[in-house]
């Protein structure tokens, strides 16, 4: 057989091998792209949330992507307590102007940072919420102060669209 | 192998016109004004989607639910493609039910575009309730629940007309030329002029009939365009790996001294 | 079975397949000797075996998003249409990749019945193969149920009540089927179920299909036996393998043609219909492959004698090998047999169209004339031509003729040239 012959013949099964490596990869992706969140799941990415009737002192607590958020108007009191703590002692270090960057409103996730329990407002030993799964403390920021959670409860990224309303996510 | 594609493309054909035989009475022969939206490269007029919405909302929307739409696909691609902000607008138009709140009562409040087609009854009876005993049926795939499709949707739009002489109907019941059995329940829902198109547009019974048909033909199939994109193609490019494996095979099947 | 032992080359590969022999079975598969002289009508079966790959695929992933509940079914089939990253193309390529399913086992069947394939010593492939067609006919009906439409529902009632048709016992066991006391919920949960299942239990048949098929080897175009390996046959990979491959790749283009530019072309605009216990819809009938049956079922006015013909024309195909009495294989030297086949191949498909129209007037005396002459064909004509049909020449060997050395050379090229 002739070196051209050879070349031609390989030419042609590598061409082949390719072109249908390609064609199988891309019936394969949409099996696999199914799995991912699907148009009614990621409509729900967002949520705004009417907070005008919501006083200070008074928290409410909303589902956003199937977890509750905590969305609570605090009183002067508990925004300097919060202010107050020296962050250096912290676990989790986090200056509540970080936090709440509209000190009135605290939104965060409330879902305990150690196993996922929904922890308690308005309980626990600085004024905050308090787990009751494994005895975790929060103060008035959601910043951890005693007990196993490792972690603050987390802040979604959130925005006030007006002055009543809050859009999540 | 000549055989093999003849008899293949037999096969084709016969299950083609099989599916396409009536098994029914004979019926009147559809019109159809052209749909841009059908054949290989068939897209959907978004200025005739928009109108169709529009036809949609304030024609049919009192009876007519279209519970599988949401807002937010009016703003999706292929479809109306109103912007977001207008979605969140019309949308906002809607009062959906929604709770129990923490009082333990339902309470409504404006729709959301995540929400679904608000609709017109709050059940299915309370439908045929309100419309003498006849269920005004869901539009979300009823292009596609009816032999005809587009067709048939648009035909019996513009099929209204006097009953031939000696047919008597009961009160609430039409003459249609397309409905099966020719008696509808629905009266005649266009005019010319019933609508103000807001790109300007001359309202005539034809022209709603061909927009709200075309809102509806997407509604069924809003993944259409895409469809036809990936087809094409898909179909492509099988036929170009066929002819690389039928050299393929040619030149291994040279290998045999003599294939009988 | 003449395999040489086969030894793998690497170390590593020696030790894994004296425990578990996969290689010897690969190496098996590879050098599999099959007759050079198939034609495109043997390429089916690897057709077969994608389509079954992919509707499991596709099947298990659609059950992903499915909820099997009556009051959720519909919707949920919207959800996967609408909302589930190409959940449409997913329920398109499911839908009619079962049709495409059926027309491929119905090419396969139609060419076991033109060679003789089902002959001796073929006759447990060919009742395996049966099996596989009854329960793909079961699987479908089930799958076609649970969209929940109007068709759906339907059709489940239909076929269901034909089971108290059965003496005594027939009434308890449809209320056993239905869970209730008509097709409702528990109807549907228990169809998905068994939906889930039957595919599984086909692959398996289908190893056992295969297993069979490889005792005696392949038959052949002109249904002679052949020596193997030998000058009349190549090695599996890679000249089948990449024969099937672009048969596959043709076949996939009608398919594409299907799923992208006319999906609901082989199906039923009522089942786009939401189910209604209420309403029935003015025309039921079943999916186009099940169509054949439908028409038998229907053209004998008693509800049992109708039920008994469908099962019958079926049971009448499993029990073919013992039906057709001749000794000449392929209807290639069959002149007589060759052109009842083609008569058959009509019946059946006047017999599909029949069951799509009303049974009623002119389409119901037509049905019963193809009904009673399918019964004719396999119970009187087979038997007869068996014994009565004058054959051709059959070739002695597929190349020798060609290559010169046997007495019949000239007319067996002849017969060699219209294949």
């Amino acid at each position: 057989m002739s070196d051209k012959k050879v070349k031609r013949r390989d030419f042609i099964f590598t061409t082949s091998y390719a072109l249908g490596a390609v064609g199988v990869g891309a019936a394969v992706w949409p099996l696999i792209d199914q799995m991912n969140p699907d148009a009614s799941v990621k409509a729900l990415a967002s949520t705004e949330v009417d907070v005008s009737s919501v006083e200070p002192g008074q928290s409410i607590t909303v589902l956003w992507r199937g977890k509750p958020v905590f969305i609570k108007r605090r009183t002067q009191e508990e925004i300097d307590k919060a202010r107050e703590v020296d962050i250096k002692n912290l676990k989790h270090p986090e200056k509540d102007e970080d936090r709440a960057k509209n000190p009135e409103w605290l939104v965060m996730l409330g879902v305990c940072t150690h196993l996922g329990c929904v922890p308690l407002g308005d309980k626990g030993e600085y004024g905050g919420w308090f787990c009751p799964c494994h005895g975790s403390h929060y103060d008035t920021s959601g910043r951890i102060r005693k007990g196993p959670a490792p972690t603050n409860m987390e802040i979604p990224k959130y925005e006030f669209v007006n002055t009543n309303t809050i859009k999540i996510g | 192998m000549k055989n093999f594609l003849k008899f293949f493309l037999t096969i084709l054909v016969f299950c083609l016109k099989a599916s396409s035989i009536s098994a029914a009475e004979q019926t009147e022969k559809l019109l159809n004004p052209g749909w841009g939206f059908k054949g290989f490269f068939g897209k959907f007029d978004r200025g005739s989607l928009q109108r169709g919405y529009q036809v949609y909302t304030e024609v049919c929307a009192a009876c007519h639910s279209i519970k599988y739409l949401s807002y937010r696909n009016l703003s999706e691609t292929g479809g109306p493609e109103f912007t977001e902000d207008q979605v969140k607008a019309i949308a906002s138009q809607f009062e959906v039910t929604d709770g129990p709140n923490d009082d333990g009562d339902m309470f409504t409040r404006p729709a959301r575009p995540a929400d679904n087609f608000v609709s017109p009854y709050a059940n299915e009876k309370a439908a045929i309730a309100a419309n003498g005993g006849a269920y005004p049926p869901d539009m979300s795939v009823l292009v596609k629940a009816r032999k005809g499709g587009a067709d048939y949707i648009y035909s019996l739009l513009l099929g209204y007309e006097d009953p031939p002489s000696g047919l008597s109907l009961d009160d609430g019941v039409y003459y249609n030329k397309y409905m099966a059995g020719n008696k509808i329940k629905m009266s005649n829902p266009l005019s010319d002029g019933l609508v103000e198109y807001g790109d300007g547009t001359s309202a005539t019974s034809e022209q709603m009939a061909k927009d709200v048909t075309t809102f509806l033909a997407w509604a069924a199939e809003p993944h259409l365009e895409a469809r036809h994109k990936i087809g094409f193609r898909a179909i492509i490019y099988l036929i170009i790996l066929t002819i690389l494996v039928y050299f393929s095979m040619k030149k291994i099947w040279s290998r045999v001294e003599s294939k009988v | 079975m003449s395999d040489h032992e086969y030894i793998p080359k690497s170390k590593l590969g020696k030790w894994f397949n004296d425990r578990l022999p996969i290689l010897t079975l690969a190496n098996h598969l590879t050098e599999y000797p099959t007759p050079k002289n198939l034609n495109y009508w043997w390429t089916f079966g690897a057709i077969l075996t994608f389509c079954l790959v992919t509707q499991i695929i596709t099947g298990l992933i659609l059950a992903m998003h499915y909820v099997a509940h009556a009051d959720l079914a519909f919707s949920s089939v919207e959800h996967i249409m609408r909302n589930v990253n190409y959940g449409w193309l997913i329920r398109y390529v499911h839908a009619n990749g079962a049709s495409m399913f059926f027309l491929a086992v119905y090419i396969h069947i139609f060419r076991a019945l033109y060679y003789g394939s089902y002959k001796s010593p073929r006759e447990i492939i060919w009742i395996l193969g049966m099996m596989i067609y009854i329960l793909m006919m079961m699987a479908a009906f089930m799958g076609y149920v649970l969209p929940w439409g109007q068709m759906s529902f339907w059709g489940a009632t239909v076929i269901t009540n034909l089971f108290s048709a059965i003496p005594f016992f027939g009434e308890s066991i449809t209320m056993w089927l239905w869970g209730g006391y008509a097709v409702d919920n528990p109807t549907l949960t228990r169809f998905f179920s068994l939906h889930y299942l039957i595919p599984f239990l086909i692959l398996g048949l289908v190893v056992l299909h295969i297993w069979a098929l490889h005792v005696p080897g392949n038959n052949n175009p002109i249904g002679i036996d052949i020596k193997k390996p030998s000058n009349d046959t190549v090695s599996f990979h890679p000249y089948i393998v990449i024969k099937d491959l672009f048969a596959l790749l043709i076949f996939l283009i009608v398919f594409a043609f299907f799923v992208f530019y006319s999906p609901n072309i082989l199906g039923h605009a009522d089942n786009y219909i939401e189910a209604n216990p209420m309403v029935t819809p003015a025309h039921i009938v079943p999916e186009w492959y099940l169509l054949p049956f439908y028409a038998i079922l229907r053209s004998v006015p008693d509800k049992l004698l109708g039920v008994i013909a469908m099962f019958a024309a079926l049971f009448i195909l499993v029990i073919l090998p013992w039906l057709d009495t001749s000794k000449i294989r392929s209807a290639i030297f069959r002149p007589l047999y060759k052109q009842f086949y083609w008569f058959l191949v009509a019946d059946v498909l006047i017999l599909g169209y029949m069951g799509a129209m009303p049974a009623e007037g002119i389409y119901l005396l037509v049905a019963r004339v193809a009904t009673a002459y399918y019964f004719l064909h396999f119970l009187i004509i087979l038997p007869v031509l068996g014994n009565k049909e004058k054959t051709s020449e059959v070739p002695l060997s597929i190349t020798e003729p060609v290559l010169g050395g046997s007495a019949s050379a000239s007319i067996t090229k002849n017969h060699l040239d219209k294949i």
